[in-house]
């Protein structure tokens, strides 16, 4: 089976601090894989590189066996084509931890701007897949709304819709409750479990919730420094850590 | 001294005349300075650091010359390498190169004033650069950049005048004209001061009213 995300010998550096070191990592098809791990520890870059937001400066990273970022003699990274990495970016959607919604548009047309601009679908074709979409996250009567008229929770279901409108097979979610009230949580938890359920769909998710973590999770990556610590089945990483550092992070991580 | 208010009504419809020439001056002046400034902006923000470099220098140079010294320069110079266009023409395109420069800034600050996040999402979306650009950037960019946009025009209306030098028979250029001819500089040149005057206060009640318009659209949004 080809791995959907694959990271092999990865490294990212911001200046001197380096965020992902010679880090691999794989994903199969339909995973759902949470990233914790203290602040600066790579795991927001890890998603950002596969967004191709950020390029590595060297190593190998494929998603559905293809790669994204070519390395050329030397240690150089030399960025492929924009129209390869467009179509690479078609299997790839990316919900943030600022909703980054277009403010000037509705939440219908926040939506149907994926399927209308970038799959060439007619207006009201992409209306129709816009509308189904923000129904199913809740949001049916919301369609005329502008972000701005509509809460944290709301504009974060909306970007989880506008996302999903492209029909990505890998969802990348950036601390998207961070920024959330905690009485708004739930409903894009709520969202989010539901879309845990599609079997084709593969998730990583980035977060400082423990309750997203064993909620969500396939799986369980405990990030610190670049470095992939420590892995496994929700109840093992977070519930019976064995390396000392996860210990005492989820230890700190409760106390607040 | 004497003011004579039937001089002015006597000299008033050449002054009008010379008017019409000054508001098409602003007009292609204006046109030009936008399509300048639309140009300089996209080579500043080119990947090419040569072409950025040439065109923030090219903007620099414009801001920091008097528009006099540049329209002096196209006049005498171009002609000397067989590029003869009228005199009307040599001041649209000075006044076009001068504020495009100061439009191709005006540009960059409302760009920058959109957040990283938008074009995070545009790519996320896998929009295509000009896709970008039309659909989520520069609708967010050009609201904010009405009010200098705005003193562009109104900066350029009175400094029409300057055309006078190179003889565009432009508003202040007739009043002048008057002056010489009849010994009474004060009431043609008073006269131009306040139809001046008159078309800046309208064009900035406009731009008052656009501003009013995107800004309530912002916020209803």
């Amino acid at each position: 089976m080809i791995p959907i995300v694959k990271f092999e010998g990865v490294t990212k550096r911001f200046g001197q601090t380096v965020v992902l070191d010679n880090f691999d990592f794989t994903v199969a098809p339909g995973e759902k894989v949470v990233l914790i791990g203290p602040s600066g520890s790579g795991k927001s870059t890890l998603l950002r590189v596969l967004m191709t937001l950020e390029r590595i400066n060297s190593g190998m990273v494929m998603i559905d066996g293809e790669a994204l970022w070519y390395v050329r003699d030397g240690a150089d990274v030399v960025p492929t084509t924009e129209a390869h990495l467009r179509r690479m970016r078609a299997h790839v959607g990316m919900v943030f931890q600022q909703f980054n919604l277009f403010p000037h548009m509705t939440a219908l047309q926040n939506v149907a701007s994926g399927p209308r601009y970038v799959m060439g679908k007619s207006k009201a074709e992409a209306e129709a897949i816009a509308e189904g979409l923000l129904r199913k996250v809740g949001l049916g009567d919301k369609l005329g709304s502008y972000p701005a008229r509509l809460s944290g929770g709301q504009q974060q279901r909306v970007a989880i819709a506008r996302a999903l409108a492209l029909q990505p097979k890998v969802m990348l979610f950036d601390e998207v409750t961070s920024a959330l009230d905690p009485e708004l949580v739930g409903e894009v938890l709520d969202v989010m479990r539901a879309l845990s359920s599609e079997r084709d769909l593969t998730m990583l998710i980035v977060t400082h919730q423990m309750g997203v973590a064993q909620a969500l999770a396939d799986r369980v990556c405990f990030f610190e420094k670049g470095v992939m610590v420590e892995e496994g089945p929700p109840e093992q990483v977070i519930g019976s850590p064995i390396n000392p550092r996860t210990q005492s992070f989820l230890r700190a991580v409760k106390l607040t | 001294m004497e003011f004579s208010f039937p001089l002015v009504w006597e000299i008033l419809p050449r002054l009008l005349e010379a008017t019409i020439v000054t508001l098409e001056a602003t007009a292609a002046g204006f046109t030009l300075a936008l399509i300048c400034g639309g140009v300089m902006v996209t080579l500043m923000r080119s990947r090419s650091r040569i072409a950025a470099r040439l065109a923030r220098f090219v903007m620099e140079f414009f801001r920091a010359t008097p528009l006099l010294a540049q329209l002096y320069f196209l006049f005498f110079v171009l002609p000397g390498i067989g590029i003869v266009l009228s005199p009307f023409a040599t001041g649209a395109i000075a006044l076009g190169l001068h504020y495009g420069a100061y439009a191709a800034e005006a540009y960059r600050a409302g760009l920058e004033s959109v957040p990283k996040g938008q074009w995070e999402a545009a790519t996320s979306l896998n929009y295509s650069r000009w896709r970008t650009y039309v659909s989520v950037i520069l609708p967010q960019a050009l609201p904010p950049i009405v009010p200098a946009i705005g003193n562009i025009f109104i900066g350029m209306l009175k400094d029409t005048a300057v055309l006078s030098a190179v003889t565009v028979t432009e508003l202040m250029f007739v009043a002048n004209e008057i002056g010489s001819e009849t010994f009474q500089y004060t009431e043609p040149v008073t006269a131009a001061a306040i139809i001046y005057l008159v078309m800046s206060l309208v064009a900035t009640g406009f731009i008052h009213v656009i501003d009013r318009r995107l800004r309530r659209q912002e916020v209803s949004a």
